[in-house]
């Protein structure tokens, strides 16, 4: 028991210097960190329009819930203190009130109109992009991420996760990987899942983006980051193994930065390489810059 | 027959001649016999997948991998869990325990229409559970998750995903355990049209019955489905079919669709029958009859219908188009309505009773509650556009759950306080149940509603290790289940109170809120528990 003590307070202590981190962590990892914060009880920090968009409906509908719940639950109370035997010896007869049942079929009824038509209408806006700027292909493998860049010149690169020994003092274990997925700032991006062995499933809640990849088939969805920043995300359909250790990193970067990126790793998937992070290949495309000046 | 039975044994018709112990418990054609077995079959089965979710949660107290050796292990233990509570835990005990026990006499039939069939239905469960637990040692087990999608659980062109005989095992267990419960379901709807007593009309009916007939029709309609799915995917495995893979033309979409249109209504299969036993108990414990029976009757037949047009709700990411989807989601919706027929209702039952909180009423009104706070999160679910980051994580785990785990045991646990005394003849010892009660309460609740909190931190079920910021929620969880776990030794405490030291029941212990046929004969019944059959009016 004693044992157990220790356990929660290092937990609530592992916490607190959590919290205390995470401004820290959005600096080094260049805007919104989209990744789970200890005892949290909502969503993580949104991304970009579409789950700004959900986390909104969600306000609407988690009221309305709560609401129901309340209802149901003070009800409950009020009945059993009500009607104790102790006070209420002789029970009623009653069995029927018509106008009571239309009542309580009627109401639920108009509730949920009250939540159908917000949620089509975002449906349909989660379903596709009308005019992306680009598209990404998205492959589930076991157990690593796959992804190309089909308008950028077909370049394509591998994701594996990162093993806790591999790890950078700040990062999260279980949730890092090799070679992140950068996208730019701003821009609809539609992504085609596929898979190759299993199913998986590419998600990443602070985009607000899912879809299965499905062995023979191309499912089509699409995601926008508004606000730079590391999107994290884990493979969400039991594939293995190594389900629990696939995760997705997706890194929202100016147009600028990305298309510094993409050049470089075109260039170095021509050679058999797999990019260099976004940094990196930013700094070398700005030093490029730098030479090619001094030289005039 | 019933006059030579009398010319023969008119001497001794107020004996209760039972058969030898052979006779009676293994080539059992006795309803009541059969209900025990079930019973007791289900108890046993509920320790083995209780101490699995036990390791689970143990597993997931702290963040790492402590006692599994990998994930394999971990999905094999997670899909035996799901698929032990939902086949041999809850449904024995709710349609083959109770249904069995009560259906018959509550109809006022002397037994059910085919016993012998009764009698096989309950035999292939055996099987079928000791091939499923076995699968566990065998090989790296069945690690496909209980909704056993392919390709994890077929194969791929060459690559078999789940090697060794241990998920064909889990699925020939499948196999079994369906065609108990078609055979059943056969039986009910025969014995429940056609053996109902003089004056038994169909809107006589009680509520417990009329659950049981709606569950038949949805067991008789949904589990073919899934036999012919799971001899899809074993042709698959082992004789060079590709019905589900795509090298050979196939697609894991058709195997989802034809899963989880048995796999809807199977839900429904499970609550149902909890549905007439919370009616049941809070009519009695209101000394009320209940509310808007015909809108209570009818609101299950609803469930029922609706219930086998809203599959694809589990497959929102799976890539069916976008008006597919937004018909799913009104069609789910409109489930919500008929279910809240059923929570006002009760609570109308209640109202103006003369109410007493025995045990078994308090597991109906925390099961009313539950079952509230699990149907809000379903019309949540409901929601293709929030499902997009919901599907699959844990808020998933803890609906299901709030549904299930405390919907339909709750049904269970009310179920046994409510009849121990009928078919035990010796009642429970009240101060325990209570206790018993507010443990499980009190562990449940713990255990699965920080699970929503952790699902829409986008926690992925399934997962034997999570990044470090989940571990908080997680503890409190686990620590939840100890609790849960602790209150399940406490139950079978209150049943070895009940056998050794209860008192003996009287044919009516609750008064007269009890109306159901069952109430009118000794506890516990005869072997044969009408001598002439009754006369309703």
């Amino acid at each position: 028991m004693a044992r157990l003590f220790a356990r929660l307070g290092a937990a609530l202590l592992g916490t607190l210097g959590g919290l205390a981190a995470l401004p820290a962590l959005a600096q080094q990892r260049g805007g919104v960190v989209g990744a789970p914060e200890p005892w949290a009880t909502g969503w993580q920090p949104s991304g970009g329009p579409i789950m700004d968009r959900i986390a909104a409906f969600n306000g609407l509908v988690f009221w309305i819930i709560v609401g129901i719940t309340l209802f149901v639950l003070a009800l409950l109370l009020w009945v059993v203190w009500r009607y104790r035997a102790s006070v209420n010896p002789n029970p009623s007869r009653t069995s029927h009130n018509t106008t009571l049942e239309i009542v309580w079929t009627v109401i639920p009824v108009l509730i949920l109109f009250v939540i159908a038509v917000p949620s089509f209408q975002l449906v349909y806006y989660q379903d596709r992009a009308r005019e992306p700027a680009m598209t990404i292909n998205v492959e589930g493998r076991q157990w690593y991420w796959h992804y190309r860049f089909p308008d950028h010149g077909g370049f394509a690169f591998d994701s594996y996760p990162l093993a806790e020994n591999e790890l950078r003092p700040g990062q999260f274990r279980n949730l890092e990987v090799d070679n992140q997925l950068v996208i730019p700032v701003g821009q609809d991006i539609r992504v085609l899942t596929t898979g190759v062995d299993v199913i998986h499933s590419f998600f990443v809640p602070s985009l607000g983006v899912q879809r299965y990849t499905i062995p023979g088939r191309t499912l089509e969805t699409w995601m926008r980051a508004d606000r730079p920043g590391t999107y994290y995300g884990q493979c969400n359909q039991i594939c293995g193994v190594n389900h629990w250790f696939m995760p997705i990193v997706v890194r929202a970067v100016p147009q600028a930065d990305f298309e510094a990126w993409v050049a470089q790793a075109r260039q170095r998937f021509a050679q058999g390489l797999p990019p260099l992070p976004v940094e990196q290949a930013v700094a070398a495309a700005r030093g490029e810059t730098a030479t090619a000046s001094l030289r005039q | 027959m019933a006059s030579a039975t009398d010319a023969h044994h008119g001497h001794d018709a107020h004996h209760d001649h039972k058969p030898g112990f052979v006779q009676r418990w293994l080539f059992s054609t006795n309803h009541k016999d059969i209900g025990t077995l079930y019973i007791i079959f289900s108890l046993v089965a509920a320790v083995v997948g209780v101490f699995l979710s036990f390791l689970m949660r143990l597993e997931l107290q702290q963040p790492g991998m402590q006692i599994f050796a990998d994930g394999q292990m971990w999905n094999a233990y997670v899909s035996a869990h799901g698929l032990i509570m939902v086949f041999f835990v809850i449904m024995p005990a709710l349609i083959g325990g109770f249904g069995n026990w009560f259906v018959p006499i509550m109809i006022g039939a002397p037994d059910m229409a085919f016993p012998r069939l009764n009698n096989i239905s309950f035999w292939l469960l055996v099987p079928a559970f000791i091939l499923l637990t076995a699968s566990l040692f065998v090989g790296g087990g069945p690690g496909a998750g209980w909704t056993i999608y392919p390709p994890l659980s077929g194969r791929t062109g060459e690559v078999l995903y789940q090697t060794g005989p241990a998920m064909d095992m889990a699925l020939f267990a499948l196999h079994l355990a369906g065609a108990s419960s078609i055979l059943g379901a056969a039986n009910f709807i025969t014995t429940i049209f056609n053996m109902r007593a003089p004056g038994m009309t169909l809107h006589k009916m009680p509520l417990f019955v009329w659950s049981m007939l709606v569950t038949a029709f949805l067991l008789l309609l949904a589990v073919p489905v899934l036999g012919g799915a799971i001899t899809m995917l074993i042709t698959d495995r082992n004789f060079g079919t590709a019905f589900f893979d795509p090298a050979g033309g196939g697609d894991p979409v058709l195997f989802q669709h034809l899963f989880w249109f048995f796999g809807h209504p199977e839900v429904y299969i499970m609550i149902l029958p909890a549905f007439g036993i919370i009616s049941h108990v809070v009519a009695t414990f209101s000394r009320k009859p209940v509310f808007g029976y015909l809108g209570m009757a009818y609101a299950m037949v609803a469930i029922g219908v609706v219930g086998f047009v809203v599959w694809a709700h589990h497959m929102y990411t799976s890539g069916i188009d976008v008006d597919t989807r937004a018909y799913f989601m009104a069609a789910t919706m409109i489930i919500a309505v008929p279910t809240g027929i059923k929570i006002f209702s009760w609570i109308a039952t209640m109202w103006g009773g003369s109410i007493e909180l025995k045990t078994p009423m308090l597991f109906a009104i925390g099961f009313i509650f539950l079952f509230t706070v699990g149907g809000v999160t379903g019309v949540v679910l409901a929601n293709a556009s929030i499902t997009q980051v919901l599907h699959n994580t844990y808020y998933v785990v803890a609906h299901f759950h709030y549904v299930l785990s405390l919907g339909a045991v709750f049904g269970i646990y009310a179920g046994i306080y409510y009849w121990i005394g009928k078919m035990s003849g010796r009642q429970y010892p009240e101060f325990w149940g209570k206790v018993h009660f507010w443990l499980t309460f009190v562990g449940v609740n713990m255990t699965f509603f920080p699970m929503h909190f952790l699902g829409t931190q986008g926690m992925p079920r399934r997962y034997p290790d999570y990044p470090d910021a989940m571990w908080g929620w997680n503890f409190v969880s686990s620590v939840g289940s100890y609790i849960a776990i602790a209150s399940f030794v406490v139950f079978f405490y209150v049943m070895w109170l009940t056998f050794r030291k209860g008192e003996k029941a009287a044919a009516n212990p609750w008064g007269a809120g009890a109306t159901t046929l069952e109430w009118r004969v000794p506890s516990p019944p005869p072997f044969h528990t009408f001598d002439e059959l009754p006369r309703i009016r």
